[in-house]
């Protein structure tokens, strides 16, 4: 059975469009990323699929249950992460773990062997106040409070938003870990190197979805040549790529610039002598496969 | 049931291990109750009294000796004529003048009357009304020192005070302020505390639990409520320990009134809490009523006193049947049957509160 079914959904706050027509599906067993910057709508989706939100049109399943008529049993099957860390900052971890797991009305220890692995890590900490642990402890905690009850869907929203690179690839981890469980993993991020980590992606902005399909067929589908640009003088030279009349978009891209071509662009040995003509030297131009972010750069050049 | 004693666990923690609140839960009853009862007087002394003396006779003379040594006034001038009393008025020198007309003696021995004229300062409407009527009071006195007057002959008004033989004022506010204290407590700390929840973001955990509304809302009132009565035990404790006041009803009528008085209370600060999104909000809403309802409710002012339309308003006032119940029993002894009307309506305003808080919880969502 699929895990999270959306058909269409359509949420307005007042005059903003938060959600336009969505459809997706995450299939049991399966990672599923939502990639989109801040304000794209993926909040509003998580607060949809964990019922706290009604969508003004459209229906959603989570575990086959209605979103709008079975709540109640959705929210003991659905263990939800949200973006901002939301546990008790005044209880220690442990006080924590076992007051989510009293809510639900189950023991630790009787899901144990579910959250061991991440557990063991912040054990140490156990009796330390949630509030003063770090950015990566926390949403540890955070993952083990909403597995407590063993879910059968899991919702992440933005889990590895401020916290450190080495945490979020431990963070990724346990996320495969957890799908071989057969857990149905629903996760967001603004963050495109995440992307490669998930089983499909769906990439989102202003409220509408785009492109859905493994990481590597949404690359595929891109129809551009990508080429990396590198010189001496970087600022200058994104300036200079831009104004060149055969650019179709130019961004930076970590410590090189990628670039694609209008159709009609004339060959790239105009484009290097053009720079070279304005003071560029070790000029550095090669084909790159293109990435998730050159998609999703592509959706905001659109 | 195992549930809720978790969430009251979790919410007692949470209370000890605020560092702020458990000092001020327990310092307030202790700073209101031993200052508030000396402050809140309303006994007025040290009236400024300009007097005009006219007559400058043994007669005029004594009148102002015995004015002076009633111990209300303080003789602020000796005013030549009638318009020098009013500059130092003017200059609010002195709140009230008596004007001793010329012949005062003369008249009072040949017609056996005689008029003075009494003006006051009534910007401060509490110390001119009160300062005029003791000087009544007094003059009314000397006429009857002297033999004229009706009063010899009406053999004089003798009054007795009832169940608070000595007028002593402290015996009237304490009761009050113990009221005042429960109410301060149940509203506020309740009003604060799901908004916290809201701000801290806890509240977002929560609500994709299974956990029913209605038990976490009673998580949260039942930490207020024992908070209330230990500082209602504190509050005696206290009044007894300064004031010497035991009450002279029963222990058990004041503290079943308490306990239904908080739940309702608590349900106030709950509503509020569930309608507001953040802490401000709450505590300017609380702050609002709560203001309303201690002006209206007969601690400071009697209820008696207000003109009708404010009188009828503070029938909905539930800081007004507690203050009540709470004299009654402490100064009077009154018994569960005499207070069977404030016992009822204490209840609804109990339901209405708590109803209110469950539906403003439900819609926030």
């Amino acid at each position: 059975m699929d895990s999270v079914v959306v058909n269409h959904i359509v949420k307005t706050y007042g005059d903003v469009r938060a959600l336009t027509d969505i459809s997706l599906t995450v299939e049991a067993g399966e990672l599923f990323g939502l990639i989109g910057p801040d304000g794209a709508g993926k909040t509003t989706l998580f607060r949809i699929l964990t019922t706290l939100l009604l969508p003004d049109s459209g229906s959603a399943l989570v575990c086959g249950l209605d979103v709008a008529k079975d709540w109640r049993e959705i929210r003991t099957r659905v263990g939800y992460m949200p973006g901002r860390f939301s546990l008790y900052q005044d209880l220690s971890v442990e006080e924590n773990l076992s007051f989510f797991a009293t809510v639900f009305n189950t023991t630790v220890k009787e899901n144990y062997d579910l959250i061991r692995d991440i557990y063991v890590q912040i054990e140490p900490f156990k009796n330390r106040r949630a509030g003063k642990l770090s950015g990566g402890m926390k949403q540890k905690l955070a993952l083990c409070c909403a597995l407590i009850h063993r879910p059968d869907v899991l919702l992440l929203d933005e889990p590895t938003t401020g916290v450190d690179p080495v945490s979020r690839v431990e963070f990724w981890d346990m996320l495969d870990r957890l799908k071989k469980q057969g857990i149905g993993i629903l996760v967001s991020t603004p963050y495109m190197d995440e992307a490669s980590r998930c089983d499909r992606i769906a990439l989102m902005r202003d409220g509408r979805c785009f492109t859905t399909g493994s990481p590597g067929h949404v690359c595929q589908s891109f129809q551009k040549l990508v080429y990396s640009v590198r010189s001496a003088n970087m600022y200058k030279l994104l300036a200079d790529v831009r104004s060149w009349p055969g650019t179709y978009a130019c961004y930076t891209f970590g410590d090189s610039h990628h670039l694609t071509l209008k159709d009609d662009a004339p060959n790239l040995e105009n484009l290097e002598t053009c720079l070279k003509e304005k003071g560029h030297t070790d000029v550095l131009l090669n084909p790159v496969k293109p990435g998730v972010e050159d998609c999703f750069m592509e959706l905001g050049a659109n | 049931m195992k549930i809720l004693l978790y969430l009251l666990e979790k919410e007692c923690k949470q209370i000890k291990r605020d560092r702020f609140l458990p000092k001020v839960i327990f310092i307030i009853p202790v700073l209101q109750l031993a200052i508030l009862p000396f402050a809140a007087n309303f006994e007025i002394r040290n009236i400024n009294i300009s007097i005009v003396d006219n007559d400058h006779s043994v007669y005029s003379q004594r009148l102002t000796e015995k004015i002076r040594s009633s111990g209300y006034f303080k003789l602020s001038d000796i005013s030549l004529n009638y318009e020098d009393g009013l500059a130092s008025i003017e200059n609010d020198k002195s709140d009230i003048l008596i004007e001793i007309p010329v012949n005062f003696e003369k008249d009072l021995g040949k017609e056996g009357e005689a008029r003075v004229l009494i003006a006051a300062n009534a910007i401060n409407g509490t110390k001119g009304g009160l300062g005029s009527s003791y000087l009544s009071g007094i003059i009314q006195d000397f006429n009857s020192e002297l033999g004229y007057g009706f009063s010899q002959a009406a053999g004089g008004i003798a009054s007795k005070y009832l169940y608070n033989p000595r007028l002593n004022y402290k015996n009237y506010m304490v009761p009050g302020i113990m009221v005042f204290l429960l109410t301060l407590i149940g509203g506020f700390l309740s009003a604060l505390n799901i908004v916290s929840e809201k701000e801290k973001g806890t509240i977002e955990q929560i609500n994709v639990t299974p956990l029913s509304k209605s038990l976490f809302l009673l998580s949260k009132l039942i930490p207020f409520w024992i908070i209330g009565f230990i500082l209602l035990t504190i509050g005696i404790f206290i009044a007894w320990l300064l004031y010497g006041l035991i009450p002279v009803g029963s222990f058990g009528v004041i503290y079943l009134f308490a306990a239904i008085y908080l739940i309702a209370f608590t349900g106030f600060g709950l509503a509020i809490s569930s309608i507001s999104s953040n802490q401000q909000q709450a505590m300017f809403t609380a702050f609002f009523f709560i203001i309303i309802f201690a002006l209206m409710s007969g601690l400071f002012t009697p209820i008696s006193s207000m003109p009708e339309w404010a009188q009828w308003l503070t029938l909905f006032n539930p800081l007004r049947y507690f203050i009540d119940v709470m004299r009654m029993v402490y100064l009077k002894g009154s018994l569960l049957s005499d207070l069977s009307v404030h016992f009822f309506v204490i209840c609804l305003f109990a339901i209405f509160f708590n109803v209110l808080a469950v539906i403003g919880y439900r819609k926030s969502n």
